[in-house]
């Protein structure tokens, strides 16, 4: 192990060193596949895990957060299945297509992969991986910076995901719901890395959805890589329900093409502590990207939204808009930067996050970012905090409407303004009613 | 019998300033009082406490409702036993479209009486009836409540919620301000299809003119935060002439 830079030395980093000796010659992949895998960790050991002192990662210290590292989840037993089978009924009827990985491992038996419509696949990563396919390295190094550390673990550990093609011209009509599902007594740590590669003038929806059992401490950290061709759409929603225990960090790198729809949309409800990191660049002109997120938080959660959006190319525009409700003692966290690079004249950018707090010792968090090159561009960002309007509340209570109940409403309409974004009335719902549970478990 | 709504000696203040100051009132069913009075004399204050809106501290003095003590009653209790405000000036609020707002309201107050719930074709159904009698356009239900519509709309859709709610006491808070004569005439007609033997209405104004579409059957002077002198209809006209100026001696 290299020495000087930075020893490792929590118990979850040695935790995570010993995983990776003890499992690297098992974890699925060819010779080049399994370099990737060797110098990912590298990267990882160098650094540590991420802490308060890399502005990245300013208020989301991993290594004070992240107690230990837990055992790679196993392949899913018999009562795993059957907990997966019954997930996402929290959800309303989506009229998906249902694709479910539990325990990080992709479950065909329970994925409806009949009738694929016509320029659609869906398999396994881990299929991809045994095929040496690049997967795990393609394009990555122009995304996102070297020594992203929870990429790189990611990148070290993924055993297995979903990998999705559409080909260029098709439209895939029914919404594709990938339902990441951890079960079971026994706290894991479940590596997934999931591929969407759209072809040029193709569009698909995808929902992808995560959660697990109340009580247990797992870890998850999830990565989704999409490449989204010249006039080519993706919906994308993200919705992360984990367990009150859990620990959740995901990523999204997405590789935008030129004159191209991209929606994303983060939605986080569960887990203990949750980073959602998002890097995004626009390499194609004249693209419209929308990318939105609403946090709902109560207890000791902590939910962090790190967004880095880089117009690479000019005449594209990109609207990101965040919420975050924060009730109890719950920590929310955004970070949103916006890069526009030389040659990205004629860009229009706009960012703006509210935070809405319902109770004195909720926190929030919240720090935007413009780094511009070009001169003839239009850009800017916003944020605000604050708590619910007493004088609406009283204006509905005077009407018959219980406290809670008018604080329910008046929540829901702060967040609703983001939700009625989505262009897919599907997607609209399942937000909504996700929405609507978490307002019904609350006090 | 009990009085529908009886006012022993209210004090209340806000910030630290005394704002009523031993005020008497009572309202027995199928009555109309007229509150009447400078600016400045607690009327929204009157029927702020009335309501229960916060910050405001009662400092003496009790309100029974139906012999009720009211101020052991929150805000949306005390709209479920029947006393409603229409605001002077009603709030907007983005993001909940009025029909789920009145569906919210009525069913919250149904179901704390023991009631059934109304279902929504029901609820529709009678909101659009009420809503073509007080000329409010149907998209207006859809739209946010309240955002974007001018002031006589605001005062349109207090009326059709009072309509639509069915309280036992209506307290109007200036309903007169801000409306044009015709805006005026619709809501004073909305307002007197609601005059009934078991319900009573307390209309506060600061102008006669409200009196000429709403006739009440009480008039009070409401000066300094007590009633300073009651009358007949009669009483309004003559405040129309004479002016505040001689109450604001006598209550100083």
């Amino acid at each position: 192990m290299n020495a000087g830079i930075a020893a490792i030395k929590t118990e979850a980093e040695t935790g995570l060193a010993d995983t990776y000796t003890a499992a690297r010659h098992d974890l699925p992949g060819g010779p080049a596949v399994a370099a990737a895998r060797a110098e990912a960790f590298n990267i990882f050991a160098l650094g540590g895990l991420p802490h308060r002192r890399l502005e990245a990662w300013k208020y989301t210290d991993l290594r004070r957060l992240m107690k230990d590292a837990k055992p790679l989840a196993g392949a899913p037993d018999t009562a795993a299945l059957a907990v997966a089978e019954q997930a996402g009924q929290w959800l309303c009827d989506l009229g998906a297509r249902r694709i479910v990985v539990v325990n990080g491992t992709f479950a065909p038996a329970l994925s409806d992969l009949a009738d694929l419509e016509e320029g659609l696949t869906i398999r396994a990563l881990a299929q991809a991986l045994v095929a040496d396919e690049p997967l795990l390295s393609a394009d990555l190094g122009t995304l996102l910076p070297y020594n992203e550390p929870a990429l790189a673990l990611n990148t070290a550990f993924a055993g297995d995901g979903v990998v999705i093609e559409v080909a260029a011209g098709a439209e895939v009509k029914r919404p594709i719901h990938l339902l990441f599902v951890t079960a079971g007594e026994t706290a894991a740590a479940i590596f997934t890395r999931s591929v969407a590669v759209i072809g040029a003038g193709a569009s698909v929806s995808l929902i992808e959805s995560h959660e697990g059992p109340e009580g247990s401490d797992y870890q998850v950290n999830a990565a989704l890589q999409v490449q989204l061709g010249d006039e080519a759409r993706l919906d994308h929603v993200k919705i992360v329900r984990e367990g009150g225990a859990a620990l959740h960090v995901g990523t999204l790198l997405a590789d935008i093409g030129a004159r191209a729809r991209f929606n994303a949309f983060g939605f986080i409800v569960g887990g203990s502590v949750v980073r959602n990191q998002m890097f995004v660049r626009l390499a194609g002109a004249d693209t419209v990207a929308e990318i939105s997120g609403v946090s709902l938080l109560a207890g000791r959660q902590h939910a962090d939204t790190t967004l880095s959006i880089e117009h690479a190319a000019p005449g594209s525009q990109s609207r990101e808009t965040f919420k975050a409700v924060v009730d109890e003692a719950a920590h929310a966290v955004f970070q949103g930067k916006i890069a526009v690079r030389q040659q990205a004249q004629k860009t229009d950018a706009r960012m703006m996050s509210r935070a809405l707090l319902l109770s004195a010792e909720a926190e929030v968090f919240s720090k935007p970012e413009l780094e511009i090159f070009a001169d003839d561009v239009q850009c800017g960002h916003g944020a605000t905090t604050g708590t619910l309007d007493d004088q609406l509340k009283f204006y509905l209570m005077a009407r018959g409407i219980p406290a809670k109940e008018a604080e329910a409403l008046l929540i829901q309409a702060f967040v609703g303004e983001v939700i009625d974004t989505i262009a897919q009335e599907s997607l609209r719902d399942a937000l909504s009613a996700a929405t609507l549970a978490w307002l019904g478990e609350r006090g | 019998m009990t009085a529908l709504l009886e006012i022993r000696d209210l004090r209340a203040e806000i910030g630290g300033r005394k704002i009523l100051n031993g005020l008497d009132l009572t309202v027995n069913k199928g009555e109309i009082h007229a509150i009447m009075g400078p600016n400045g004399a607690g009327k929204s204050t009157l029927s702020y406490v009335l309501a229960g809106k916060p910050g405001y501290e009662i400092t003496g003095g009790q309100v029974l409702f139906n012999g009720e003590d009211l101020f052991e009653m929150s805000p949306d209790e005390r709209a479920a036993k029947g006393v409603f405000l229409a605001f002077q000036y009603p709030l907007e609020i983005p993001g909940v479209a009025t029909l789920t707002f009145l569906r919210a309201a009525l069913n919250a107050q149904r179901k704390k009486r023991g009631e059934e719930e109304l279902s929504s074709p029901d609820l529709l159904k009678r909101v659009r009836e009420l809503a073509k009698k007080l000329g409010i356009d149907p998209e207006m239900l859809r739209r946010p409540l309240n955002v974007g519509f001018s002031g006589g709309e605001k005062k349109r859709n207090e009326t059709l919620q009072m309509a639509l709610l069915e309280p036992r006491l209506c307290v109007l808070d200036e309903t007169d301000s801000g409306l044009d004569i015709d805006a005026l005439k619709v809501v004073a007609n909305g307002v007197n299809q609601l005059r009934s033997a078991e319900r009573g209405m307390i209309v506060i104004t600061h102008y006669q003119r409200l009196l000429d579409y709403i006739v009440p059957d009480v008039v009070h002077v409401l000066a300094a935060g007590r009633i300073v002198e009651t009358g007949g209809k009669d009483l309004a006209l003559q405040l129309e002439a004479t002016g505040y100026a001689q109450y604001q001696n006598e209550a100083a």
